[in-house]
């Protein structure tokens, strides 16, 4: 039998996911991601010995393409999308990060 | 009705002057507006970007100029495609008030072709189900009988072509979001090769399994669609150089001495005995039509769905980490969201659904210190054994059958509370993905209470020329794919 997440790992989980959590939340996932787990350790019973990862199913690798200038997207345009845009200073407004 | 005829039938009128993008246009907006209340499948319709289409097509033709390979075929695209201008949602709160400044690739594509787009379809939020339950503004419904699932992620783009809406739609596959909700609604349901169609503009779920296909009503158009969407894009490195096949002219030259590789022990298991007898009726079919049927192993498939869990969920664990509330989507009230390092935490709890998180969650552990070697790298390295197996398949046979989905169309809320369950229901589909290779569903029957059943082939890499041919040969000899649901 699988190790259970406890709300601790849960949380830990969290916190590097950037995510809140409600109590009842964290009590499901830890269940839920217990139980998913179980299953997916089947793919440690498989012998794997000198067998390399596959990241990416490429043929021959990313493409590049020629390094030309180009334009970027209209800065309003983009601001036009942000919660909490500054258009005349082409800035994002987030909350005070230094004292 | 014209909007039945398919897209070749729709563009060759407008192409003739028979009838003018702006009338089909009006007939599929009238569709979709009495069905939509219904099955839920579009997100968005918009009328006013549609008719502006049309008119275009339309005025390039009294110009004289040609028309595209899809004039005045009405489309619509799983909303987690970019059209600019246009809301994009991705079936998520994070970003119900999402309005791109550019097109994905795949859209402008369909746009330069005279494609004239009716709207956005519901989905799983982030393409995250294979239900579409998990989509913010409520699932979409099964064209067949409301009470199923039209299947999942592009659950809303199967049900839209299954309903006669529009003749093609687009959706994206990671694990088989176009296939099941295919095979779900009683339609054609293409995943090309890892790289055949850029994903520019396509909101990223799973950056290596992510792919962009069509639905259609018929094999004839899924190959003009798919004619239309391939190619190089310089603005995705993943999108291959391979040259494009003109798709169409060998729909019609049969399979005679095509091998049909059957994984017999993969699919003995677990399987609807509706879906049994559908397979292999189709494979009785294919062998009548001049193919041989071989027996293949591919002994990794039984890990295909962990090594997908793992593997897709890390990478949707780093893509989703741009939701934070700063620069598009959903912010959190900054009177009660503090610092900026609450901001982000609130504004992901209040904008994400549960399957979203559930995933971040588990790819973000999959990731961490002390787990990576033992689920992440572990993964990645039976995705290679998976692949192995399929090259090995791939030296005897041409392609690969399977049914597309272990059962018929399951009842909404059905699975909805066990995550586990859900996952296990992709066990036929997401091979595809981890090795990259093209694979199609086709309509091969129905269950006793009337549902679709899919049966899924799936090829050698940039070989969908010969997934489109056995698909049309399959067409010629059934007519599965011109059963339409009573809703139509």
């Amino acid at each position: 039998m699988a190790d259970a997440l406890t709300l601790a790992d849960v949380e830990r989980i969290a916190t590097l996911a950037h995510l809140e959590l409600t109590a009842e939340e964290k009590t499901l996932f830890a269940r839920q991601l217990t139980d998913i787990l179980a299953y997916a350790r089947q793919v440690q019973s498989v012998d794997t010995s000198g067998v390399p990862a596959t990241a990416h199913v490429h043929g021959t690798g990313p493409v590049e393409r020629d390094d030309e200038p180009r334009g970027s997207l209209p800065i309003d345009d983009v601001l036009a999308n942000a919660p909490d845009g500054a258009p005349e200073a082409g800035l994002f407004r987030v909350p005070r990060v230094i004292g | 009705m014209l909007l039945d005829a398919g897209a070749v039938a729709i563009r060759n009128a407008v192409a003739a002057g028979e009838v003018t993008a702006t009338a089909v246009c009006e007939m599929a907006l009238e569709r979709a507006a009495r069905l939509n209340p219904g099955l839920n499948a579009f997100n968005h319709i918009d009328a006013d970007h549609a008719l502006r289409q049309a008119a275009a097509v339309d005025d390039r033709r009294r110009r004289g100029e040609p028309a595209g390979p899809l004039a005045g075929v009405p489309v619509a695209v799983k909303d987690n495609l970019c059209v600019r201008g246009m809301r994009t949602t991705a079936s998520s709160r994070i970003l119900e008030r999402f309005v791109p400044p550019y097109d994905a690739t795949a859209v402008a594509r369909l746009d330069a072709a005279g494609a004239v787009l009716i709207g956005k379809t519901n989905c799983d939020e982030f393409a995250m189900g294979s239900s579409n339950e998990n989509s913010a503004f409520g699932a979409a419904r099964n064209p067949w009988n409301p009470a199923h699932t039209p299947g999942g992620s592009s659950g809303g783009s199967a049900a839209v072509v299954a309903a006669r809406c529009v003749p093609v739609s687009l959706g994206s596959d990671t694990g088989g979001s176009i296939r099941q909700p295919a095979a779900f609604c009683g339609v054609v349901g293409l995943k090309p090769t890892y790289g055949r169609v850029s994903r520019y503009g396509l909101l990223a779920f799973a950056s290596s399994l992510d792919q962009v296909g069509p639905f259609a009503s018929n094999v004839t158009d899924a190959a003009l669609a798919l004619s239309v969407l391939a190619g190089p894009d310089p603005m995705d490195a993943t999108c291959a150089h391979e040259p494009v096949p003109d798709l169409l002219p060998t729909l019609g030259d049969g399979i005679v001495g095509l091998r049909v590789g059957v994984p017999r022990a993969f699919v003995s298991e677990g399987v609807d005995p509706d879906v049994r007898a559908a397979f292999d009726a189709t494979l009785d079919i294919l062998r009548d039509a001049g193919a041989t049927l071989v027996d293949v192993e591919l002994p990794h498939a039984r890990y295909a769905i962990p090594v997908y869990y793992l593997v897709a969920t890390a990478e949707a664990s780093s893509n989703l980490a741009r939701y934070d509330g700063v620069r598009f989507g959903h912010r959190a009230d900054p009177s009660a969201a503090g610092t900026l390092r609450e901001m982000y935490f609130r504004t992901r709890d209040e904008g994400f659904g549960a399957e979203v998180k559930r995933r971040i969650m588990l790819g973000t552990y999959v990731l961490s210190a002390g787990y990576y070697d033992a689920f992440y790298l572990k993964a990645q390295q039976v995705r290679t054994l998976l692949r192995r197996d399929y090259e090995e398949a791939f030296a005897r046979v041409d392609v690969v059958a399977m049914p597309t989905t272990p059962t018929p169309p399951f009842l909404l809320g059905e699975k909805a509370d066990d995550p586990l369950q859900m996952y296990l229901a992709d066990i036929f589909t997401v091979s595809a993905n981890l090795v990259g290779l093209p694979a199609i569903s086709l309509p091969c029957g129905f269950s006793r209470e009337q549902l679709p059943i899919g049966v899924q082939l799936t090829g050698r890499r940039f070989d969908e020329a010969t997934l489109l041919r056995a698909g049309r040969t399959l067409e010629t000899r059934t007519s599965w794919h011109a059963a339409t649901p009573p809703v139509a």
